[in-house]
């Protein structure tokens, strides 16, 4: 299966922020999310990118293996999701990799998961060590203005993961006026608070390096108008949904 | 017994050396061996240091108004113009010279702080330029002496070199020569003089010059006269010594004495030479041993070895020189390169780590961050954990250490070698090295392209070959065009680096620092490369897309046209990589076949750190789409923009290039935004109890994969050697 194809749109050989240690980034083409403040537009359209093959990735690897002993692999996007196929050999070959089993890492959206086809997604989330799944905005209806996309398949994917009690990392990105309320991060601990599978909690500050590949790309940019998010008040933020979390759990155990 | 140490002054060491383990090095000048029988590793975290003393913080502020003071006037405080630095050429110079006492490691180059000293030997105008540029006017007479009765190391080249090493050298085609500058790249073994004191290293010298040959052919004559300039050296030394108080013919007796002593015998080498580095060692394990011994004794506590240590390393950041506008264009500012090599590995396998590297390195924090003294870890997968994390610690908080790799360097130069300058390596007080400046091999590609003919100048600079025809540059065509053109320019660079060492030899000996070498010193003959990577993509443009040459009226290639894409350096592809590698081993073969100045072995780096602008001025337009005037990425870095698989990629790309043939060093330089090296907000819960009544504010975060993963030892060590 090493032979699998999958579309790629780019490899960062040094990446420290998604995952644990440093992590050989398997960019993935292709998403079905528009979130306004995404950073990477040129992932979007699915038939684009480059054929690369399951093969090709491992020996890219292994080339400079010694550089994630502490890290491993992880597939982002573009959403992995839509090629679970391919991410899924992809993970079960790093773990059977010829140097040694590598740290295996999903960075998802959660969108993309497929409730009534969950062969298709089987060997991915078999070999997922960790996810990242990023919950974009805590309420539905403002979560499909946010993205173009439901909120109830990612909720679902999450539920997935704590059935299969795979460690996930909750990510949120924080956008001045759009998903900085105090109300809104509650509500998000909320929503995660059944998972016993959490095993760490993310808050993002948004930031404005996506621009440039918009005016390249001549898609006009839905956040124009909004400033960075100032980085201070991340960790408030986050004890928010801290606090979400642990009032859902107590709700939980009444 | 009883012989051997009236022979060799044991009676008067023996005090010095209580305490220590002896061996061969009690009988003959052997540092490395003294080190080995006696220091302490250190495999401990960072909680024995302390912080700055008062005093050396006071100190510490004076220095900085001073340097304040010295930007304000434009660069320099204050410069001799009368008087020609020599080893004692001065009396004793205090940061406050109304209270020498302040300071605990004492010495200045010159009577007074940052003053800078009048060397000549290099060449007269160049140091009336240095003092034109600040307003100074250096003294007729001694413009008179130099210019009409006492021959200078320029005046020397210049009688020699040819119409074409002229040519080559305007046209930049060879830039950076050390023909109007001293040459530096010498590092003296220091920490002789405190291990022996001067008089044990004066009969040690005065051994080798007995034992030279009777027959006086050109080179004897030479090695004695250098013995008796070394000698005198050596002499002058120990007055300059007692200008300050100290009797350094003896060995030290203690840390602030194995500390001054060293600093005495650098501060002696820097009077005498303002070489492009002046590099200082490798010094904290050799004075470890003393602390050590102090602690035990109780002679000294912690608070006054980091003192000690404090204000050794200020002086170092005090080292200034008088430089023309043209040296600080180049070099990019006025950088000393004072490197002290810190850590590594011994081949015994013990690390080489002490407590008095965590000295050296805490004065970063104790009297804040300094590009001076350039402290540079020696590193190794082997290092001590707790010392990769306090380096770690100490290099996110101060952005001021360099990392060098250890555990390649060791194969080839054993444990106690040193890094002269950024990364030239050598065995310190074995090794010496004949710095060369760089070859521009991106100029030399347009030179075979154009058969010869400067692309800027139009003036024919290389010899009439061929140039190449058509509109489409044929790869095949083009490398042997290439491989000629470059084996004419390593001739004539290493022809004029010829002439270049020979006289500074003659004129602007390192007397002071060949004094503190062996009698049979290693010498290197150092090369340089400019414009590896712009190369690189050259030949992968021409060999993998299409390449048009435009020519203009004068039938001169001066751009190029580029039709479809072609892999580039810096991605970890083999395509264009092994292209790179070929470059340098192929040049390298080309230096090779040619004769080198006392059967010096010729080397090459790839290492343009600062000067890649000034090259990438005088380069017109080149095959890879890089225009004319474009700066080259410096050293063996890919080119701007054009690694698209992030640093890993990047890295491994440098690392194929083979160190055998570029051991002067090869470097790659990138910086990182902290932010992009990782997280230091909170992500994991750790042992935060979501379900428990109590949480604390703060988690731990752990930025590694735990368990199988992180314990896979099937991950080979040092992989990243270039070396392969």
């Amino acid at each position: 299966m090493s032979g699998m194809l999958g579309n790629i749109h780019s490899i960062e050989t040094f990446g420290t922020v998604d995952g644990p240690g440093v992590r050989f980034v398997v960019f993935m083409q292709g998403c079905p999310m528009r979130c306004a403040y995404c950073h990477n537009p040129d992932t979007w359209k699915p038939g684009e990118g480059c054929k690369t093959s399951v093969a090709q990735i491992v020996d890219e690897f292994e080339r400079n293996r010694a550089f994630y002993r502490n890290g491993g692999i992880t597939v982002t996007g573009g959403e992995p999701l839509l090629q679970p196929q391919f991410v899924g050999e992809l993970f079960a070959a790093m773990h059977e990799a010829p140097g040694g089993r590598v740290h295996t890492c999903l960075d998802s959206s959660g969108f993309g998961w497929l409730p009534g086809k969950p062969e298709r997604f089987e060997k991915l989330l078999g070999e997922c060590d960790l996810v990242l799944l990023d919950v974009k905005h805590a309420h539905a209806d403002a979560h499909k203005r946010l993205t173009g996309c439901d909120l109830a398949p990612v909720l679902a994917f999450g539920g997935e993961l704590a059935r299969r009690n795979i460690p996930a990392v909750i990510r949120h990105v924080a956008v001045p006026g759009i998903t900085d309320s105090e109300e809104e991060c509650e509500a998000l601990g909320r929503l995660i608070a059944p998972w016993r599978n959490v095993v760490g909690l993310e808050v993002l500050p948004y930031h404005t390096m996506g621009v440039e590949k918009y005016a390249e790309l001549g898609i006009e940019y839905p956040l124009a108008e909004t400033p960075a998010m100032n980085k201070a008040r991340i960790p408030a933020l986050r004890q928010s949904i801290l606090r979400g979390m642990k009032a859902g759990r107590a709700q939980l155990a009444r | 017994m009883q012989q051997t140490h009236e022979m060799h002054g044991m009676g008067t060491q023996a005090g010095a050396w209580d305490g220590f383990a002896g061996g061969i090095w009690q009988n003959e000048v052997d540092v490395r061996d003294f080190i080995q029988r006696n220091y302490t590793p250190y495999e401990g975290d960072e909680s024995f240091l302390v912080g700055p003393t008062q005093r050396t913080t006071d100190l510490w502020n004076d220095v900085l108004s001073l340097l304040e003071e010295e930007r304000k006037r434009g660069g320099a405080l204050d410069m001799d113009t009368d008087v020609v630095t020599g080893i004692t050429s001065h009396g004793a110079g205090y940061i406050d010279a109304a209270h020498p006492e302040r300071e605990t490691i004492v010495g200045l180059q010159t009577d007074a702080p940052l003053k800078r000293a009048l060397h000549v030997n290099g060449g007269i105008r160049i140091a009336v330029q240095a003092c034109d540029q600040h307003g100074y006017k250096v003294d007729p007479q001694i413009v008179d002496t130099y210019t009409n009765h006492r021959k200078t190391h320029n005046a020397g080249v210049f009688d020699v070199y040819t119409p074409e090493m002229r040519a080559c050298r305007s046209a930049h085609i060879i830039t950076g020569l050390p023909d109007g500058y001293g040459r530096g790249r010498i590092i003296g073994d220091y920490r002789r003089v405190a291990l022996y004191g001067v008089d044990f290293l004066i009969r040690d010298k005065e051994r080798q010059k007995a034992s030279t040959p009777n027959v006086m052919t050109e080179e004897n004559i030479r090695d004695r006269e250098e013995l008796s300039e070394q000698i005198r050296a050596l002499k002058q030394l120990i007055e300059l010594g007692r200008i300050y108080g100290f009797e350094i013919s003896r060995p030290a007796v203690n840390t602030q004495e194995a500390i001054q002593w060293i600093y005495l015998a650098y501060l002696a080498a820097t009077k005498e030479q303002n070489g492009a580095a002046m590099s200082m060692g490798r010094t904290t394990t050799f004075v470890d041993i003393y602390a050590e011994r102090d602690l035990a004794r109780g002679t000294f506590t912690e608070e006054q070895i980091q003192e000690f240590v404090d204000h050794f390393i200020m002086k170092l950041r005090m080292i200034k020189f008088a430089r023309t506008p043209e040296y600080q264009e180049l070099f990019s500012g006025d950088p000393q390169w004072v490197t002290e090599s810190i850590g590594g590995m011994g081949v015994d396998g013990r690390t080489l780590v002490t407590k008095t590297a965590y000295r050296y390195l805490h004065t970063l924090e104790n009297m804040g961050t300094s590009p001076e003294p350039n402290l540079t870890v020696l590193w190794s997968t082997h290092l001590p954990r707790a010392f990769k994390e306090f380096c770690a610690r100490t290099s996110i908080a101060t952005s001021s250490i360099q990392y060098e790799n250890d555990d390649l360097m060791r194969v080839y130069h054993g444990d106690d070698y040193a890094i002269a300058c950024c990364v030239s390596s050598m065995r310190i007080g074995k090794e010496m090295q004949f710095f060369g400046a760089r070859a521009n091999l991106a100029k030399c590609l347009l030179y075979a392209l154009n058969g010869g003919v400067d692309e800027i100048t139009k003036k024919q600079v290389g010899p009439k070959y061929r140039p190449v025809e058509g509109d489409t540059l044929d790869f095949d065509d083009v490398m042997g065009k290439y491989l000629d053109m470059m084996q004419w320019l390593a001739g004539v660079y290493v022809n004029s680096l010829n002439i270049i060492h020979y006289m500074h030899d003659k004129y602007c000996y390192e007397a002071m620092q060949m004094a503190l070498h062996d009698a049979h010193v290693h010498r290197w003959f150092a090369t340089g490369i400019a414009g590896l990577s712009v190369v690189a993509d050259s030949l992968s443009a021409i060999k993998y897309a299409k390449v048009h040459p435009v020519r203009d009226e004068d039938g001169v290639i001066v751009d190029f046209e580029i039709e479809g894409d072609f892999p580039k350096y810096g991605n970890d592809d083999d395509r264009v990589d092994l292209i790179a590698r070929d470059v340098v081993h192929r040049f390298m073969g080309f230096i090779r076949m040619n004769d080198t100045y006392r059967n010096s072995v010729p080397t090459t780096s790839v290492l343009t750190i600062t000067s890649n602008v000034v090259y990438g001025k005088k380069t017109g337009s080149t095959p890879d789409g890089r225009k004319r005037g474009e700066a080259f990425a410096p050293g063996a870095n890919p080119m701007h923009h054009r690694d698209s698989h992030g640093a890993i990629a990047s890295l491994a790309s440098v690392s194929k290039l083979p160190f055998r043939d570029a051991q002067d060093g090869i470097s790659n330089t990138f910086s990182i935004v902290p932010g992009a090296l990782g997280k230091d907000d909170q992500v994991f819960f750790g042992e935060l109890d979501l379900d428990g009544v109590d949480w604390a504010n703060d988690v731990s975060f752990e930025n590694a994969v735990c368990g199988a993963c992180c314990d896979d030892p099937s991950a080979p060590d040092g992989a990243i050697d270039g070396d392969r």
